[in-house]
């Protein structure tokens, strides 16, 4: 069999990726140039900062890609870019820089959805079967998608308000940690206990949404009362409370929409995959589930890659989905959902 | 030598392919912002009418700022990308100086105009020397009254162009008769002359360190320069 080539961006957010990926799910190259550095010195994020980033940083690495995977441009098969959802002006640099390098060589260009890019991450330890499951969870996204077949994407529910990500990044702060919070909420998590019981807002709703602001002002209540009749709260406890709740509400709609859809593989995905708690504990509820797999994305893959986004774009590849240079960045690009979107 | 030309520094896109001095096809739009959308169709559509390949391309000319900070990023990584996976020369003009080229009258003081809001402006001074536009004052961000400021001891004839009219007023009481304001068509970037220029200039020596020219920095970074004066900024960012 012929091999495909795909050489793959992506600058949805604070990360310039480019990589280039064999036959869907063998990475040649995975080049990752991340701003967080950047970002801590305000906190977060700065969307016109991101995008001066992604400019410096676009052709080395596209050049340090082919390099590494010791390809040339006429090796390969075809272009695919992150075109949404992410921060518009991050994005273009992406897009406008697949769009040259695929005129340029006459190659086919893949518009890829980042939240597939997630998902198909997948792809690069174990092929996918379908119908298949992911819980994806992100500093941008907490989404259950069901996936019938092949670039099929379904959202059968997500974040109301605030992204599991994002929660753990707002108590971070609470908490003295600078962004991203995620890794260190979870060690702490590891060392203290569940003591303060916060709640777990939406899990016994019949439906497979999540909030997390309630969980997120809870919390933070909880430090100002404290701090007003100067109480010192465990901090360890403080987290591990509170990454107790997130869990629970993620495991428990999981396992529930499991029930609906019977699905051959459940696929963990997003930057807050890598947690551990989290990822145990989706271990342990899929014991009841003898004929659904679970693949977790492995934690080097679990943050933005343009790796993720070869495999996804890969599958469209193979359908021979492709687009022009009329590719525009879509910030709010979303799968299709299931059913009707309770409305808020 | 096949030069592509590019200006989407603001709210004209204008691309040109030049065969050394001569046009071989151009485009300008001033309908519509969407140079996401535009600009690599139009660079395709020239190219063919042009009855060229990519590979037949030699050097690339951008105008890579001031200006719209979206307008110039898009301009920038076009061409740093184009020229990188191409392997050919790329030349950045300043967008202030490639619509001084509209003007091509020897003597006069050029002082080309965007508007940035709030009395603010990116502005420059240039002049036709010996047949090559040539920097007075070099751009910079500015308020109206402080680049007047600059202006005292100009007596000469003077022509603004670019986004005069939040301005011309103030010029008009500094320098009376001697201020001519350029018209609209004058104000619409001309790549076939930045391509024109660029083929006189050295190509730049590091495609990938190649930046639009923002002339400010983003708020954010202004606010924390100021609270870490002596900041090393060069490593933000690191490959993992
Ligand atoms: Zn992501």
């Amino acid at each position: 069999m012929a091999k495909d080539l795909i050489l793959s961006f992506e600058t949805s957010c604070d990360e310039t990726s480019v990589a280039v990926i064999e036959n869907g799910d063998t990475i040649l190259s995975n080049i990752v140039a991340t701003q967080i550095k950047s970002h801590q010195r305000f906190g977060g994020v700065v969307p016109e900062v991101a995008s001066r980033h992604h400019i410096e940083q676009i052709t080395s690495c596209i050049n340090d890609a082919l390099t590494q995977a010791k390809v040339t441009y006429s090796d390969l098969s075809a272009v695919a870019v992150t075109y949404g959802p992410g921060l518009v002006g991050a994005l273009l640099i992406g897009v406008t820089a697949a769009k040259a390098v695929a005129w340029a060589h006459h190659l086919p260009l893949i518009p890829v959805n980042h939240l597939a890019g997630h998902i198909y991450a997948a792809r690069l330890v174990e092929p996918i079967e379908f119908p298949a499951m992911a819980l994806v969870v992100s500093g941008g996204h907490t989404e259950l998608v069901y996936m019938p077949k092949e670039n099929r994407f379904e959202i059968i529910g997500e974040t109301r308000d605030d992204a599991a990500g994002e929660a753990y990044d707002k108590i971070g702060r609470v908490l003295g940690i600078n962004y991203p919070a995620g890794k260190q909420v979870d060690e702490m998590a590891h060392k203290g206990h569940d003591t303060f019981h916060f709640p777990r807002a939406m899990d016994q709703d019949d439906n497979f949404d999540f909030s997390f602001s309630g969980l997120k002002t809870a919390f933070i209540n909880t430090v100002h009362h404290a701090d007003q009749i100067h109480e010192t709260l465990n901090k360890d406890d403080l987290a591990a409370s509170f990454q107790q709740a997130v869990i629970d509400v993620l495991a428990d709609k999981t396992k529930r929409a499991l029930q609906d859809y019977p699905v051959k593989q459940l696929i963990l995905g997003g930057g807050v995959a890598a947690n551990k708690g989290l990822r145990n504990r989706l271990e342990k509820e899929l014991q009841a589930f003898p004929k659904t797999s679970l693949e977790l994305v492995p934690l080097s893959l679990c943050g933005d890659n343009a790796a993720m986004i070869g495999a996804a774009g890969e599958m469209l590849y193979r359908h021979r989905v492709f687009t022009n240079a009329t590719l525009n960045a879509d910030p709010s690009l979303e799968f299709e959902w299931i059913k009707e979107p309770a409305t808020n | 030598m096949k030069i592509l030309a590019i200006d989407t520094s603001n709210r004209p896109l204008s691309v040109a392919v030049l065969d050394n001095d001569h046009l071989l096809a151009e485009t300008r739009l001033t309908t519509h912002r969407k140079h996401a959308e535009f600009l690599m169709p139009v660079i395709e559509d020239l190219i063919q009418k042009s009855d060229l390949l990519p590979n037949d391309l030699n050097r690339i000319v951008v105008a890579s700022g001031p200006g719209s900070y979206t307008g110039i990023r898009m301009a920038t990584t076009a061409a740093k990308t184009l020229a990188s996976t191409l392997d050919i020369e790329l030349v950045t003009v300043s967008s202030l100086l490639t619509l001084a080229l509209n003007i091509s009258e020897p003597g006069v003081l050029i002082n080309p105009i965007f508007d940035a809001r709030n009395q603010n402006m990116f502005t420059g001074l240039y002049q036709l020397k010996n047949g090559t536009m040539t920097s007075i004052i070099s751009d910079q961000h500015t308020n109206i009254n402080d680049w007047l400021a600059k202006l005292t001891d100009v007596n000469q004839p003077i022509m603004i162009v670019g986004d005069t009219a939040p301005f011309s007023e103030a010029f008009l009481k500094q320098f009376g008769d001697s201020l001519r304001v350029a018209d609209e068509l004058t104000a619409v970037p001309n790549a076939a002359r930045l391509g024109l220029y660029g083929s006189q200039l050295s190509p730049v020596k590091d495609i990938d360190a190649v930046v639009p020219r923002y002339l400010r920095l983003t708020k954010a970074e202004a606010d924390w320069q100021k609270l870490h004066p002596n900041e090393d900024t060069r490593n933000y960012v690191e490959k993992i």
